[in-house]
């Protein structure tokens, strides 16, 4: 009972829940012509077009696969002759990893990625877990002697490079959270200073994440010349946090300046403080759409990580994409897409999450959208 | 003295070309322990009216007195109910009161001041409901936790806008009785704006029409003679009843009519026919 309670909560989350009652009620023979037109509607259609969108990629990715072989043999054949061209035919039809065009990998090879850089997570993972048991007798030694002990300085795997990219994220929406919300409270109360920061919200909203980093990257490496601090993350989660905290701030900014007047009526006639009248009336009223804002905060900042991270050699997901790019392997491209569904369906579950909470707050059950 | 004194109000929204006098001298006293009713169309100005008496407007010109005292803000002094409610939707019943009752009796503590609610929330019959939030009441329960929120803090007088307004027939006549019932337990001085005559006349001492905005004043008043408590069927084979209601209606017929005739203006049509028109 407890865990059908609970899968039912995740489905919902997810937003499948009637995709899991239908195909029930399609196996227990329940399902009469409306709920058949809904089955047709909430799953043949979402699994057709997922499988139509998997066709559209294989096709597309063979047909790119053919013409940039072709290019491979012609140019053998031009520049080294029949025999050597007929050797790179041979070599691409046998499957070769080595011999294969560089172009759009196909979704198997995608799959094959994601489970290589699962296994490379295992491996690098036992790896750390040996280091630190072969080092723990000297580190214990080199503390107890003031020295600095020795930390696993390898490559950080996959999984680990998703993990650091969440921190990230939610180190720069904290942020965004901190300026954006007490900032967007105060311009929304007072109209004047609404009007005077208007021109200056609307010009830095529109402004590109690459242009934010390189402004932080000027001043945030004026403070961290000295220190040891991790100045990349640094950077990297500021630029974030200031890159996504427009949204919230914008729309704390109109929820706190447009409550309801009758309420505001109300703290009037019951002569509350201006203090209880922002904690107790205009806050409450503003959250839903201060959650709103919150929302899309997150997804902006998940958003922008990535060609932030890319930027900041950050360690994370947009440094692995850039770095797959850039190495060229076999399988570097597989790796890259790989990444991108990861990083998708990272986004979709933050969003989840938030709207979650934004139906929490919210006093009116209509508002989360 | 007059508990409370309206002395020449005018009220004017807008500047310049654009203003529109709103209310225009009026002229108002109100004893204490009096139940007054103020009747008029939707639109002539009734809403602001009360908020220049509960002190959430200033008038333009002219001076609003309770109790010998220039209003000037809104106090406890004088409890509102308004309209359309204007509960917060995010807290419940309970919470809704007790933020009115704590700020009403500071020095008191938390223990007497949930008694204080529990005891008027009981007093509207919604001790049931004590924990649910306004969007799970109907109209009427809502507009009950209006009232209670209202007379909790204590207020010498109660100025209610329209409350029963939104409400149905049968709903409405119930929070009549029960708005009665309360205000004849202490005898707080009230003032009712509503646009129902029958309403004023079952409920008031005293009935004035206001006449329909823009620039809109005061009517004659007229007294309600009948004893307390009143009965709802038999007030209707009532004679006093019957000629007070035709009165005012009449009255506000009248006024009606006077301000259509006051628009009716002759429009002097172009003489067209359509270009390539064909009479069958």
């Amino acid at each position: 009972m407890k865990q059908s309670l609970t899968l039912g909560k995740v489905t919902k989350f997810i937003g499948i829940a009637g995709l899991l009652e239908t195909i029930k009620d399609l196996f227990t023979g329940n399902l009469d012509k409306e709920d058949f037109k809904n089955f047709l509607r909430k799953v043949i259609m979402p699994l057709a077009s997922v499988f139509l969108f998997f066709a559209v990629w294989y096709f597309g990715a063979k047909s790119l696969h053919d013409i940039e072989a072709d290019r491979l043999i012609k140019k053998a054949l031009v520049e080294q002759g029949p025999a050597e061209a007929e050797k790179v035919r041979a070599c691409i039809e046998s499957g070769e990893k080595t011999c294969q065009p560089n172009s759009l990998p196909s979704p198997a090879q995608v799959w094959g990625a994601y489970q290589t850089l699962l296994a490379d997570h295992y491996v690098i993972r036992a790896d750390k877990k040996a280091f630190i048991e072969k080092t723990a007798v000297l580190n214990a030694k080199r503390v107890a002697n003031g020295e600095a002990a020795i930390v696993y300085t390898g490559r950080p795997s996959f999984v680990d490079q998703i993990f650091t990219s969440i921190i990230t994220v939610f180190a720069g929406f904290l942020l965004a959270l901190f300026i954006a919300v007490p900032i967007g409270i105060i311009i929304g109360l007072s109209e004047t200073l609404r009007s005077s920061v208007n021109w200056l919200i609307q010009i830095f909203k529109p402004v590109s994440p690459v242009v934010w980093f390189l402004l932080v990257f000027m001043i945030v490496k004026t403070f961290a010349k000295n220190s040891d601090a991790d100045s990349a993350f640094i950077i990297c989660f500021i630029s974030v946090g200031l890159c996504s905290m427009w949204a919230t701030l914008v729309n704390t900014a109109m929820g706190v300046s447009s409550v309801d007047k009758d309420y505001i009526n109300v703290a009037k006639v019951l002569k509350l403080g201006p203090m209880q009248k922002i904690f107790k009336v205009i806050l409450p009223s503003s959250l839903p759409l201060i959650f709103t804002g919150l929302r899309i905060t997150l997804s902006v900042a998940w958003m922008v990580l990535i060609a932030i991270e890319l930027l900041a050699q950050s360690p994370g997901l947009g440094s692995f994409v850039w770095e797959e790019f850039q190495n060229g392997a076999n399988d570097s491209n597989s790796k890259i897409i790989a990444a991108m569904f990861v990083i998708g369906i990272i986004g979709f579950m933050l969003d989840r999450i938030m709207l979650t909470i934004q139906k929490m707050v919210s006093f009116n059950k209509n508002d989360g959208i | 003295m007059a508990y409370l004194e309206l002395k020449n109000i005018y009220k004017t929204y807008g500047e310049g070309e654009t203003a529109t006098e709103v209310l225009s001298n009026i002229n108002l006293t109100i004893e204490e322990g009096e139940f007054v009713a103020i009747v008029g169309f939707t639109g002539s100005g009734k809403t602001t009216l009360v908020n220049l008496i509960n002190g959430l407007l200033m008038p333009t010109s002219g001076e609003v007195l309770f109790k010998g005292e220039s209003v000037v803000d809104t106090s406890h002094e004088r409890g509102v109910i308004f309209q359309n409610y204007s509960l917060l939707p995010w807290l419940t019943v309970g919470q809704n009161i007790f933020m009115a009752v704590k700020e009403a009796f500071p020095k008191k503590t938390r223990k007497e001041l949930h008694d204080i609610v529990e005891e008027f929330v009981a007093m509207v019959n919604l001790s049931h409901a004590i924990n649910k939030r306004p969007k799970e009441l109907s109209g009427g329960m809502r507009q009950r936790v209006a009232v209670a929120r209202a007379l909790a803090m204590k207020p010498e007088m109660i100025i209610m806008d329209e409350p029963l307004g939104a409400l149905d027939a049968l709903t409405r006549g119930n929070l009549q009785d029960e708005i009665l019932n309360i205000w004849g337990k202490d005898k707080h001085t009230a003032l009712l704006i509503t646009n129902d005559v029958d309403e004023g006349i079952y409920m008031a001492d005293r009935i004035i029409p206001l006449r329909p905005g823009p620039n809109a004043t005061l009517g004659p008043e007229f007294k309600i003679d009948i004893d307390r408590p009143r009965d709802k069927t038999e007030l209707n084979d009532n004679p006093n009843f019957k000629k007070t209601r035709n009165a005012i209606i009449e009255y506000l017929m009248e006024i009606g009519n006077e301000r259509k005739s006051e628009v009716q203006k002759e429009y002097l049509l172009p003489d067209l026919t359509p270009k390539s028109f064909v009479w069958l």
